[in-house]
């Protein structure tokens, strides 16, 4: 999907400002989302525009006279293109919310639809996928729920050969896995995770991506952090099974790295993390390791001004590492598990920089990953004092309060390591830039730089 | 806002699923498996079809699975007389679903494992009991027209239509219908080699050695 995206031309009929306004406000709409947790995220495979925009209109709705007859030539239709042209018009019928609902209530479709998911008839048999896919966007648990007798046999073509249809088949079930959890509690015993462990070792870039999606979904399930991830529940557990070093492997970096499949095993690895069910399992499998070099090999990539949609994969690296690295674990594991290597605050500091000028709103995230960096280590501290990053760090203090707050806290856990430190920390433009954020409205972070003062009274009194 | 981002880019509806309008077409040009008569104008259709239809195929009875593995199984099951042999000293019925290591003493029991731990489907089209030789014919309602040119995957009867079998009886139909193959195997040996002259021991005796 990724390689597709970047080769699509789609001609604009509106205007550019038109199309700003309209993501600000798309933006608006899906934070207020977020902040309800409503945000789901489903992925549609559909035609290009073009096709569509030529014939001028939308496909109408199916009315359920129309919609049995093109069932009934589906399957009993003599000639086969005649079979693959109702279900095309089956399918574009199946775009609308209602003609989903008036397929899911006539009687037999759905079973009609799984022979023909099953039939010998390889072209009829993708054609039947796609209007399970169509059906799998719907976002009615009810619609999700109608599509449980075709799930055994989405999982059987995961071990297939043909991987446009595997892709469409991950999809459909990414797709389904959000919408309920009785879908859920029926793909867990029909063996998905297995299945999605052996699909992962598939060569295919665009197979990778959509088990990717698929497995991100499954991963943001409520029910997850109990039934899903952890290893006691044996066959149907990720964290027994092989995926976890496959995700680690497919974020190695490196000529073979993939951008969209990273992206996708990124957020995987990042919900894993969030479950907080076995994260030193994660850690020994090299976890830390794999995403501190990935950050090196981002901060690269970003130096060389690709922006190849980076901050898609910024975003999920950072969290994972931040949220690692508040486990336990990472003191006692030690050696070359643990973060030790210096060019991570440093490669950080360039990812900084480049949200400043592109993203801030990402900021705060690599601000946390900072915190958690030096809360506990006195020679992250060091690296930060010696690479001269001091300076930089204070220009991020005006971007937002947020912001400020992270920048002071950060500051704070230097200070906080000693006298030495905070002599270091001293000279240059510090209390200038102290002093103003005592200024600021905002009462953390005023309490933050105050406790900054604190501490720098504290070790250095002479002051 | 990392989230947010990530939505919005999973929203994004741009793939391209390979349609007719889309694809690129090529001269039309038909399937060049032995039987198949097939045309295509795509590339991509065409190797759907091959995957589907000639990927993993039976060579016994030329049936097509989705996968090595259900293929696999088949073998095993319809076309081994040694796993039948085996079937009635121990459980020999391997649980279809990736993953599941149980194995059963009869497919009619692994059909229930798989139905009430599985939650598969009771008529799940990969896993079918061996029945007669005879064609596919009892369509359950609703079910898609079978096509029988290159008869790929049968459809199903559901346990009731067939007998009931307890285990016994099928055991004997299916070593009555291995029987017959192998006189038939027997029989055209035979002929054969009374053709280049051999004696009717002879024969029996090299048959004996291949089996």
């Amino acid at each position: 999907m990724w390689s597709r995206r970047q080769g699509r031309l789609r001609p604009t009929v509106c205007g550019v400002e038109e199309l700003r306004r309209r993501r600000r406000e798309q933006e608006a709409a899906l934070r207020k989302a977020r902040r309800e947790q409503q945000l789901v995220s489903k992925r549609l495979l559909r035609e290009d525009a073009p096709e569509e925009a030529g014939e001028g209109c939308v496909a109408a709705i199916l009315g359920e006279a129309e919609m049995q007859q093109f069932l009934r030539q589906a399957q009993r239709g003599t000639e086969e293109k005649e079979r693959e042209g109702a279900l095309l018009s089956l399918r574009r019928g199946l775009q609308h919310p209602e003609t989903q609902q008036t397929f899911i209530q006539l009687e037999g479709s759905m079973r009609t639809l799984v022979g023909l998911l099953t039939s010998n008839q390889a072209l009829l048999q993708l054609e039947a996928a796609r209007c399970l896919h169509e059906l799998s966007h719907s976002e009615q648990s009810t619609i999700a729920e109608a599509c449980l007798p075709a799930t055994s046999y989405l999982l059987t073509y995961l071990s297939g050969h043909s991987s446009d249809f595997i892709e469409l088949c991950l999809y459909t079930l990414g797709n389904l896995i959000v919408e309920s959890e009785a879908v859920r509690r029926q793909l867990l015993p029909q063996g998905i995770v297995p299945a999605l462990a052996a699909c992962i070792q598939s060569p295919h870039v665009a197979v990778l991506e959509a088990l990717g999606y698929a497995l991100s979904q499954l991963l943001q399930a409520k029910e997850a952090p109990e039934k899903i991830i952890p290893p006691a529940s044996a066959s149907s557990s990720i964290l027994a099974s092989t995926l976890p070093q496959h995700m680690l492997q497919m974020l190695q970096p490196g000529p073979k790295l993939n951008p969209g499949v990273a992206v996708e095993f990124a957020w995987c690895l990042h919900y894993i993390i969030c479950s907080q069910v076995s994260n030193p399992l994660l850690i020994g499998h090299g976890a830390l390791s794999t995403l501190g070099l990935l950050l090196l090999d981002l901060a690269g990539a970003v130096q060389r001004t690709e922006d190849a949609g980076l901050e898609l994969l910024a975003c999920p690296v950072l969290r994972c590492l931040s949220n690692l690295l508040t486990e336990a674990a990472v003191e006692t594991v030690g050696g070359q598990m643990q973060l030790r290597d210096e060019r991570v605050v440093a490669a950080l500091f360039i990812l900084l920089q480049f949200f400043f000028q592109k993203q801030p709103s990402l900021l705060p995230e690599g601000l946390w990953l900072l915190n958690n960096l030096t809360a506990n280590s006195p020679s992250f501290c060091t690296s930060l004092l010696s690479l001269d990053l001091i300076e930089p760090l204070l220009q991020l203090l005006p971007v937002s309060n947020v912001v400020s707050v992270m920048v002071l806290t950060v500051l704070c856990n230097v200070a906080e390591k000693g006298p030495a430190y905070c002599q270091r920390l001293w000279p240059g433009s510090l209390l200038p830039a102290l002093l103003h954020t005592l200024a600021f409205s905002d009462t953390e972070v005023v309490g933050q730089s105050l406790e900054l003062l604190h501490l720098l009274f504290l070790y250095q009194p002479e002051v | 806002d990392g989230d947010v981002q990530r939505h919005l880019y999973l929203q994004e509806v741009l793939m391209q699923v390979a349609d007719a309008p889309e694809k690129p077409r090529v001269p039309a040009f038909a399937c060049q498996v032995a039987g198949c008569c097939q045309v295509f104008d795509a590339l991509d259709d065409y190797e759907h079809h091959y995957h589907t239809l000639h990927g993993n195929v039976c060579s016994f009875c030329k049936r097509a699975f989705p996968s090595g593995h259900l293929l696999d199984a088949h073998i095993l099951e319809w076309h081994d007389s040694l796993f039948q042999i085996l079937s009635e000293r121990q459980d020999m019925y391997q649980c279809l679903v990736e993953g599941c290591t149980e194995k059963f003493k009869t497919s009619r029991d692994r059909k229930e494992h798989m139905v009430r731990m599985h939650l598969y489907p009771a008529d799940f089209r990969f896993d079918k009991p061996k029945k007669s030789r005879s064609p596919a014919s009892t369509e359950v309602p609703g079910d898609s027209g079978e096509r029988s040119e290159g008869e790929a995957m049968e459809i199903c009867s559901e346990p009731v239509v067939a007998s009931p079998a307890p285990a016994g009886e099928r055991r004997t139909y299916s070593h009555r219908s291995v029987s017959k193959l192998f006189l038939k195997h027997v029989l055209n040996v035979c002929s054969v080699l009374r053709i280049l002259g051999c004696t009717w021991a002879a024969a029996l005796l090299i048959v004996n050695s291949e089996r």
